[in-house]
């Protein structure tokens, strides 16, 4: 137990260090993937004005969003995507196996979704430490477009049990986000060649898990299908949570349908890593 | 004995073997094409969704449904030859800095920025560049209104304008990997600055908006290259507000503006450059 732990410790302090190698680049990197956000404010301003004229009110709403709320739902989903974006994990995954490093998974004492796990988590760890500051100054300077809540802690904060609850959303969109990417990087043991497909899923994830626009705006079926698949709790879910949009028994609904997506991809991923390797034949090395 | 190359031959030569090459792998190009596409799809889509719920993108700024997707159009357009002819070989030189594999580029008695920017074609983005052609034909059946002659040709020749300033923007950008040793986010950035020209301009409007318009317009021309070829195809050619007018001089000043400082910037970085390795 002991020794685990330790191993733990090491795998997670050597990722800390790689990953603070690059601190300048990686400030000035957080802050210009804020520059997206600033276009997509101007464009729902723009129509908030078409729609309803210029001059902004509280009851002009399109689908449920305030022309300041749906600014402050983009700035939200930015948060969510830092928790649940995983660059180059599956298609890491996937060039381990093509190219038989993954050996090294089977023949060391260490599990490969432990150590890629506490890899990302430094990483992240990493991550807010230097994406704090940017993201502080962007929040700070866009606080008013944040709405009102009743009981909440502070002007445009919710009260406190809403804010555990995105605490907690956020958790699970970190886990999500890092076991479907990990079982969509599994499929390499079948397809030697994985990055269109991982192409298709970049394409969904951009568009049905909220980062494009909120989900709400989908009309009929469209919204209603999008809601059954596990996408929306890797952005749009958590700031949905933070906006108020989810409350009462919905956001227990919710936070347990999340869990239970967290634990199918955690049992897929492990399946897949099992009957994967039975397939895998590595030579040389 | 010194012959001056014949540039139009050999750029119809790497037309050719980036042809000869992508249909090597033919597979490949095939889900390169239709990925590019569906990015084009999920985009329509999600306008066509912001269009239910407004008439226009901004009040009175005459950017309807299908006005805005006359814009979309270009864009594709512009983005599509910019695909195409140049971004993955700005994306190499960049590389080709880094590594060291420059100075066979230099070698060459070719001019090094047509060779470094058109070495290698991308057939693939005829497929997002005939979504553009798709999409404008389609709009300007919707719109009821049919530009003249003029107004087509002066499109095309600012459509070209357009290409010229994200070319030079790309290329001085990746130029810049010399000081920097290495240009990563090369490609980010390219995205991040030219996502502000991504809508029509009077969206930028405001404490705010002002400033950013100012910038991306005369200090970065990025918003002239698709407002000004998808303005002169949307409204009628003689009544134009004053500053539509202004507009057109401008942009070509813009544009041999870019080009001349993309070239300076090119040519400063070649004489930075020290080969990498041995």
């Amino acid at each position: 137990m002991y020794a685990r732990v330790a191993t733990c410790w090491t795998i997670l302090r050597i990722s800390l260090e790689e990953r603070l190698v690059y601190r300048g680049d990686f400030a000035l990197g957080t802050l210009m993937r804020f520059l997206p956000i600033v276009t997509q404010m101007f464009l729902w301003m723009a129509v908030f004005d078409g729609a309803f004229g210029a001059g902004r009110g509280p009851g002009q709403q399109i689908a449920g969003y305030t022309c300041h709320s749906i600014i402050a739902y983009y700035l939200l989903t930015t948060v969510s995507r830092a928790f649940s974006s995983m660059p180059g994990l599956s298609s890491g995954i996937a060039r381990d196996i093509r190219d038989g490093t993954v050996k090294k998974y089977l023949i060391q004492p260490i599990d490969m979704l432990t150590f890629l796990m506490l890899n990302r988590v430094a990483h992240k760890l990493v991550y807010y430490v230097v994406a704090i500051g940017p993201f502080a100054l962007v929040f700070y300077l866009c606080r008013d477009f944040f709405p009102e809540h009743p009981g909440g802690l502070y002007p445009g904060w919710p009260d406190a049990a809403t804010l555990a609850a995105y605490f907690a959303s956020l958790l699970m969109a970190f886990l999500l986000g890092f076991l479907l990417e990990a079982t969509l990087g599994m499929i390499g043991f079948w397809f030697l060649e994985v990055s269109s497909l991982l192409f298709v899923y970049m394409l969904f994830s951009f568009f049905f898990s909220g980062h494009m626009f909120p989900i709400d705006l989908l009309p009929g079926i469209w919204g209603e299908l999008v809601r059954l698949i596990p996408l929306q709790y890797l952005a749009y879910f958590p700031a949905a949570v933070f906006l108020g949009k989810v409350t009462g028994p919905e956001l227990t609904h919710g936070l347990l349908i999340q869990f239970g997506w967290v634990v199918f991809f955690l049992v897929a991923a492990r399946t897949a890593f099992r009957r994967g390797v039975r397939r895998y034949s590595g030579f040389g090395g | 004995m010194h012959t001056r190359p014949h540039y139009f031959r050999v750029l119809l030569t790497f037309l050719r073997n980036s042809l000869v090459r992508d249909m090597t792998f033919r597979a490949n190009f095939l889900i390169d094409t239709i990925s590019s596409m569906s990015w084009v799809f999920m985009n329509l889509g999600f306008y066509i969704l912001v269009f239910r719920y407004t008439p226009t993108i901004g009040a009175n700024t005459g950017w309807g449904k299908h006005e805005f997707f006359l814009f979309l159009a270009t864009t594709l357009l512009i983005n599509g030859v910019i695909r195409g002819l140049f971004l993955s070989n700005a994306i190499e030189f960049s590389e080709q800095i880094r590594t060291g594999t420059l100075d066979f580029a230099l070698l060459k008695p070719i001019d090094t920025q047509f060779l470094v920017s058109l070495g290698r074609i991308e057939w693939s983005a005829i497929g997002p560049f005939a979504c553009g052609v798709l999409l404008l034909v389609y709009s300007l059946f919707q719109v009821h209104y049919l530009p003249g002659p003029l107004q087509m040709v002066l499109y095309g020749f600012y459509l070209l304008c357009g290409v010229a300033i994200y070319y030079s923007l790309m290329i001085a950008m990746a130029a810049t990997s010399v000081w920097l040793g290495r240009n990563k986010t090369l490609l980010d950035f390219w995205f991040y600055i030219t996502n502000f020209s991504r809508y029509p301009m009077e969206i930028y409007t405001g404490t705010y908006g002002d400033p950013i318009r100012w910038v991306f317009t005369f200090l970065v021309p990025v918003l002239i290259a698709v407002n000004v070829p998808a303005r002169l195809l949307v409204r009628p050619l003689s009544p134009q507000s004053r500053e539509d007018w202004l507009l057109l001089p401008f942009a070509v000043a813009a544009t041999l503006g870019s080009l001349i400082v993309s070239r300076w910037v090119f040519n400063r970085s070649l004489l930075s450059y020290r080969s990498a390795s041995s």
